[in-house]
């Protein structure tokens, strides 16, 4: 069951492929998020920013399904979320314990297709193109403690994409890398999408990050009962490149709009 | 919270909730025991039902006789582990503190663990008779194990910082020894003690149970044994061994928290005692 | 030296004793040649005991070349084809063996199937906790007269005393095992839409293999403790410990020792075997 590429429409689409209506989470007392409400398209690649603490693993956890909302609703391709939904992927922050260590590369990856009902000879196959894909052709037979952390959180990336999944959620997933690794796996990340056209919902801290990413910029108050504050579109072009990208007047506008956001200054000071 | 920081790995229950659970498991397990013995399942004199048993546990401890044969037990497993700690302690200490000897020892050691203590049982029957120095001779030497190896790791384990410290201020070898790495190794000779403790039980029953004659838990059992219908006195006896066993434990890991109330895991045992 | 318990005694399983942890703090002085020291100071030692031993002349401790030989004789003199064991030997050291294997193997698995069983759920371990807790304090040798009762003297008395003392271990390190899987690779697994015998094949049972592996030495310690011991039990007919048992009433203490010093090889071979399993199943995947 694979999906056609989407097309890349920013900020329109006729498929909605992610819905929240007036989500809200806490745990006990302790509000945590208050009244999300959010619809994303197919195709697009949405960040979530936010200060530490404000929840946006909170609220990426709840829309994969791993906790259940409290209130409002989720529902992914017209369908509530109770559970984890199947077309799903999600890449974690921490590749070191995500990634299980007692398998080889190929087999991690490979893990999520034994629900497909291919047989072990095509799923080897599948696992081998998604790495290539990846960049890590020569590592399926090794373990992921033997990679450096750039390449585990690539075969992470691979584990995720090799079921097609209509929608991918990342938790900061570069944020225990270094600057030159993160720049490279955020291209890889702009590549990914720009060919296979998956929904992403892109969590992360880094404000840079967001935009040089992202299609859309949500950000997230600070807690408790985080607010979204701030919805902004990302008109850059669609090919973006570290250097010349980052050092456009847009993209400065649009960073500063979103760091005044994130802390908290309001939408315009002069 | 719940998987989101990843950093507590045992999702605990409710303190309560697993007390109440413990209880229940345990009524059960005695339920199944009563129900499969009287429903004839197996030879009653085979499986008493559990409530005889215990009844005959409760008995016996208004026994005087059973109580002084107790007593001579946790005579010989005191002084067995009194003796073990007086021979282990300084020598680990000695193995700890200078690696060469340390390593010298270490092939006579390996050779020595797998040897199961029972084993020396025969031969020190026939060096030292079948009283209580036999005993207290087999219970020493199995206990001497724990309580060495752990004194030594527990020596390695000391922080460098704080020996460097406390030379840089000028104090003697004795010195560091007695200020930075004792109490360090305190915490692991204290456990190695409590795993010597039910070590020295076994070794203290076995050895008992195969005298075949005089006095102590592992004889009562014994006879019990050979007597007709005595398997409830047998089960009973083993109810005592386990609350025994228990008690020690039990006494030691709260002195442990007590007296160490800084190691990690003590730490963590607090923190989560008092979160919930 | 580990800080864990010797070969010969139980009950590391509980976890309020000091880990082994990763090696963080290491000696700071490193010994020369350490293997080449080691067999020097035992063939010194052995040496020592022999010189000693034709000194004195003690019956007590006969010198290390009598045994030797002694072990040779009683077991070791036979045809070729029989892989030079005599006929004492298939006869005591083989059923030994067996009884010995046997339990163990029923106690493994056993011990891995009730404690992922138990680990699996909070429920589950909360309530089996203290009876467990309970199992685990009873010293084994007690309880070998119950099963004198029960199945009376033979080899199904031997296999179940071994089997029902040495369970525990396994049994309880498994179920911590399981119960401290790591909450974000559960997830993973639940994102991954494993079923549950694949999260188990996959996940839960490869990151408890550790925790297993230790309640599996400490075992295979007590089985060979309750191997020995319902041996040396009268009324058995042969094994290690009958022929150990036998020479102490002869006060044959040169057989006795030869029965010691083969004790001390099979469980050395035994958990040298046991560690080679652990190293091949885990490997230096533990260093994550």
């Amino acid at each position: 069951m694979s999906h056609a590429t989407r097309p890349q429409e920013h900020g329109q689409g006729t498929d909605r492929v992610l819905q929240l209506s007036a989500v809200g989470q806490h745990y006990g007392d302790h509000r945590v998020l208050h009244d999300i409400t959010l619809t994303v398209p197919a195709g697009q690649l949405l960040c979530v920013v936010g200060p530490s603490g404000c929840g946006k693993s909170t609220l990426l956890r709840t829309i994969a399904g791993l906790l259940p909302a409290r209130e409002g609703t989720i529902t992914i391709d017209g369908d509530p979320v109770t559970g984890v939904p199947d077309s799903l992927a999600v890449v974690f922050q921490d590749y070191g314990r995500s990634l299980f260590p007692w398998l080889t590369v190929r087999d991690n990856v490979a893990l999520p297709l034994r629900r497909r009902g291919l047989a072990r000879a095509e799923r080897r196959a599948e696992a081998d193109r998604i790495l290539d894909r990846v960049g890590l052709s020569g590592a399926a037979r090794r373990h992921p403690w033997q990679l450096s952390g750039g390449m585990q959180q690539r075969v992470a990336i691979a584990r995720a994409l090799v079921c097609r999944p209509t929608l991918l959620l990342m938790d900061e997933p570069f944020g225990s890398l270094d600057a030159q690794t993160r720049e490279d796996l955020e291209d890889l990340l702009l590549e990914v999408h720009r060919t296979d056209g998956t929904t992403i919902v892109f969590v992360t801290h880094d404000i840079d990050e967001s935009v040089y990413v992202g299609d859309r910029v949500v950000v997230l108050s600070p807690g408790p009962g985080s607010k979204i504050v701030l919805d902004l579109p990302v008109p850059l072009p669609g090919r973006r490149d570290q250097i010349a990208t980052r050092g456009l007047p847009e993209f400065v506008a649009l960073r500063a709009e979103v760091g005044r956001a994130v802390r908290g200054k309001g939408v315009q000071e002069t | 919270m719940r998987g989101l920081s990843g950093a507590a790995p045992v999702r605990a229950l409710r303190g309560r909730q697993e007390l109440w659970l413990g209880l229940l498991g345990v009524l059960l397990a005695f339920g199944v025991c009563e129900a499969v013995s009287r429903a004839g399942l197996v030879r009653r004199s085979y499986l008493p039902p559990a409530s005889e048993v215990l009844a005959r546990a409760f008995e016996l401890a208004g026994d005087s006789v059973f109580l002084d044969g107790i007593g001579v037990t946790l005579r010989a497993w005191a002084l067995g582990l009194a003796l073990a700690c007086a021979i282990a302690v300084p020598l680990g200490l000695l193995l700890g503190s200078v690696p060469l000897v340390d390593a010298a020892a270490r092939a006579i050691v390996e050779l020595l663990r797998p040897l199961p203590s029972v084993a020396l049982i025969p031969l020190v029957s026939l060096l030292l008779g079948s009283g209580t120095e036999t005993e207290v001779t087999l219970i020493a030497y199995a206990s001497v194990w724990p309580i060495l190896f752990n004194t030594v790791y527990g020596l390695g384990e000391a922080d460098p910082l704080a020996k460097d410290t406390l030379r840089a201020f000028g104090f003697g070898r004795l010195a560091v020894l007695l200020r930075a790495e004792l109490p360090a190794t305190a915490p692991f000779i204290a456990a190695g003690i409590r795993i010597s403790a039910a070590v020295a039980l076994i070794l203290a029953v076995a050895t008992e149970i195969l005298s075949g004659f005089g006095e102590g838990l592992g004889i009562f059992i014994a006879q019990a044994g050979l007597a007709t219908d005595g398997t409830r006195d047998v089960l009973a006896g083993v109810v005592w061994a386990g609350v025994l066993g228990l008690v020690i434990n039990g006494v030691l890991v709260w002195g442990e928290r007590r007296l160490f109330p800084w190691t990690p895991e003590h730490r963590e045992a607090a923190r989560q005692g008092a979160g919930r | 030296m580990r800080g864990v318990t010797k070969g010969g005694d139980p009950r590391n399983a509980d976890p309020a004793a000091p880990k082994p942890p990763a090696p963080a703090s290491r000696r700071s002085r490193p010994t020369p040649h350490p293997v080449l020291l080691r067999w020097l100071v035992l063939v010194l030692a052995v040496g020592v005991w022999e010189l000693v031993a034709r000194a004195h002349g003690s019956v007590y401790f006969p010198p290390p070349d009598r045994i030797a030989r002694h072990v040779h004789d009683l077991w070791f003199d036979g045809p070729a084809r029989h892989l030079f064991l005599t006929s004492a030997a298939v006869a005591d050291i083989l059923p030994s063996l067996g009884r010995m294997a046997a339990g163990f193997l029923l106690a493994t698995v056993a011990g891995i199937v009730l404690g992922v069983m138990v680990g699996r759920s909070r429920r589950a371990y909360a309530l089996c906790n203290p009876v467990l807790q309970f199992a685990r304090a009873v010293p084994p040798p007690a309880l070998v007269p119950v099963f004198v009762v029960v199945f009376s003297f033979g080899t199904p008395m031997q296999i179940a005393s071994i089997a029902f003392s040495a369970v525990w271990p396994v049994l309880i390190n498994t179920a911590a095992g399981v119960r401290n899987t790591d909450p974000l690779r559960l997830d993973v697994a639940a994102v991954l839409r494993l079923n549950t015998a694949e999260r188990l094949w996959f996940l839960v049972l490869p990151s408890a293999l550790p925790r297993i592996f230790a309640g599996l030495r400490l075992s295979l310690s007590l089985s060979l403790i309750l191997m020995v011991f319902s041996e040396l039990l009268p009324g058995t007919a042969n094994g290690i410990g009958f022929t150990l048992t036998e020479a102490q009433t002869r006060s044959d203490l040169l057989t006795v020792w030869a029965a010691l010093v083969l004790l001390g090889v099979l469980g050395y071979l035994l958990n040298t075997g046991l560690l080679a399993v652990e190293k091949r199943l885990i490997g230096r995947e533990r260093a994550v």
